[in-house]
């Protein structure tokens, strides 16, 4: 059974009555054709009608959804090869930041990525997505090894935040998201971001500088999670879904506000409902964006860089 | 049975006989709670003299401690926040930021100028705790652009006093731009090869951490801030066990290679003075 949640209960009890129906006809043999396809018109009809009015802590439920493809998967679909590379060369291999060289229609470029595992146990493995020094560390590197071979860097961002842990803390959390942001912001091949889940805070953002950065439909993207504001402002988690349309964390808000470069369409209910379809639309906008990019002079992609970054920002002078 | 019998009762003298002690005259060092005496504390660059604990300070002090002569121009003062998000949580943002103006009769948690120490050009962009917790939001990254922006043009080495819990969050998304806003104007400063000191002070965390913070050519502390990217609380939280005795105070940062070194504030002014005239030579 696929997992939904309580706002897409309409579009669950179709599926179901649609299964349960299908499965009289397996077994009385009787033509149910036409009942099915009434269904699947009302099912079309409820999807477009949930889906279409999410509000801001529904999408935060959905870029959460457990079936939602992460950076490995998408490299899957997407590419036509791939050699992943590891390690920080000084203190690990960081599990919840994965990258390399892959090859898109042949073009190869830098891919990084925040990982999440599937089931309890990769979960565990890939730190839920937390990335510690080592990983930010690890893209740096990579970038830097891209940006040698005049390679593009591309990320994928799905992050709860940095891990707060107390390794992390030793080993300079801050001072490996800073170096990132310094590094990125003048990084002499294109850079192209994609928020394809959560994007929290500078977790996020430590991979997140780039000449163009996207938001798929159904992600966030905000200086904290839903649930920490709530804790933080109203000292509890009950506000989060208030907290949640105070951020203005969705990708309609970060796109009218100007703090991303535009939006991925999802299909319909979610990336987790047509995966193939999700990495079809991604690769059609990075060699879409690729070959724009490619025709600029490095030195003005870069100056462009930093003064988009440099115009955000609201400040009133008096 | 009382040593001493109270004569006549009640409080006799007339009110306009009334003495005041004016307030902030006496202040307990809060850490050693030794009464320490205003004068006292201006003469020692508000450090106890008792036990050595920096009292936090705002840009007001570090300037009136830093600059020759308390002598400077402000840069950039007539920046006030926006409210980008019409953010409303127990309060409205806009009312928030008004009674802070009342309250601390600064614009914003930044403040930044031109002077010189030991007759060397300086600019400093010096935060305030006292403005929502020394938060950054567009304003700070907007001040603190500005200047770098002013230190390049004129050649003039820059001083970041940190002093923050991180991010504000009602700009959120605005206030995490700052991030990527404020080390991407770095980075042009680093080009420029024009040195920048960033002195963290007591506290650094949070998203001022991730940024500019960490990022100075030399990057040193005043002794026992508390410097981390998370906060404590967070982190017990995550881990389930005690934290360290020491854990994020700036000498476990130093002693983990993050920090150049650690100055009292009674001779930073000297120590940043020999650093610049290294630069220069």
């Amino acid at each position: 059974m696929e997992i939904s949640f309580d706002f897409e209960k309409p579009v669950a009890d179709l599926m179901h009555q649609i299964e349960k129906v299908k499965q009289v006809e397996d077994k009385t043999k009787v033509d149910m054709t036409a009942t099915v396809a009434e269904l699947e018109t009302k099912l079309q009809q409820a999807k477009l009608q949930v889906y279409s009015n999410l509000s801001g802590w529904q999408k935060v439920q959905i870029s959460r959804h457990p079936n939602r493809p992460y950076t490995l998967q998408y490299i899957e679909m997407m590419c036509d090869d791939f050699i992943e590379l590891h390690g920080d060369r000084t203190v690990k291999d960081d599990k919840a930041i994965v990258g390399g060289f892959a090859s898109i229609n042949g073009e190869t470029v830098m891919l990084i990525g925040h990982q999440k595992g599937t089931n309890t146990k990769l979960r565990q493995y890939r730190n839920f997505g937390m990335a510690n020094p080592e990983g930010y560390r690890k893209a740096l590197r990579l970038m830097k090894l891209a940006e040698k071979f005049n390679k593009p860097v591309i990320t994928f961002i799905d992050t709860p935040g940095a891990y707060p842990g107390l390794e992390a803390e030793e080993r300079g959390q801050g001072e490996a998201i800073a170096r990132n942001l310094l590094e990125m912001s003048v990084l002499q091949v294109p850079v192209l971001c994609f928020v394809v889940g959560e994007g929290a805070s500078g977790g996020a953002l430590g991979i997140g500088v780039g000449d163009r950065v996207y938001m798929l439909e159904n992600t966030w993207y905000s200086v904290i999670s839903p649930e920490s504001c709530s804790s933080i402002l109203w000292r509890s988690w009950d506000f989060k879904e208030r907290a949640a349309d105070k951020l203005k964390l969705t990708s309609e808000d970060m796109f009218k506000n100007k703090l991303i470069d535009g939006i991925i369409p999802e299909p319909l209910g979610g990336a987790h409902h047509d995966p193939q379809k999700m990495a079809d639309t991604i690769k059609a906008r990075i060699t879409e964006d690729l070959a724009i990019l490619r025709k600029k002079e490095i030195n003005n992609l870069v100056d462009e860089r930093i003064a988009k970054f440099r115009g955000m920002g609201v400040v009133n002078e008096i | 049975m009382a040593w001493f019998k109270r004569e006549k009762k009640g409080i006799i003298t007339s009110t306009e006989d009334k003495k005041e002690a004016p307030d902030g005259i006496w202040n307990k060092c809060p850490n050693c709670k030794k009464p320490l005496h205003y004068a006292e504390q201006v003469e020692n660059k508000y450090v106890c003299h008792y036990c050595g604990y920096h009292l936090r300070i705002g840009s007001k002090e570090y300037f009136s401690i830093l600059f020759d002569n308390n002598q400077f121009t402000e840069l950039f003062n007539n920046l006030r926040s926006g409210d980008p998000l019409q953010f409303e949580d127990t309060k409205k943002y806009t009312d928030r930021l008004k009674e802070s103006y009342a309250k601390t009769g600064l614009n914003d948690a930044i403040r930044s100028a031109h002077g010189k120490i030991g007759d060397q050009e300086l600019v400093i962009a010096c935060m305030d705790f006292n403005f929502i917790g020394g938060s950054m939001g567009s304003v700070v990254g907007e001040k603190i652009a500005r200047s770098i922006t002013y230190c390049i043009d004129n050649k003039i080495p820059f001083l970041m006093i940190s002093k923050s819990g991180g991010a504000r969050m009602m700009e959120a998304a605005f206030s995490l731009m700052q991030m990527a806003k404020t080390s991407a104007m770095l980075a042009l400063l680093s080009r420029a090869k024009i040195p920048y000191i960033s002195l963290l002070t007591d506290p650094t965390t949070g998203g001022v951490t991730a940024s500019y913070a960490m990022l100075g050519d030399i990057t040193i502390s005043e002794p026992g801030a508390l410097i981390g990217f998370a906060g404590p609380r967070v982190i017990k939280e995550t881990i389930k066990k005690d934290l360290p005795k020491g854990f994020q105070t700036a000498e476990f940062v130093l002693e983990h290679g993050f920090l150049d070194f650690i100055v009292d504030r009674r001779e930073m002014k000297t120590k940043l003075a020999s650093f610049l005239t290294m630069m220069k030579n």
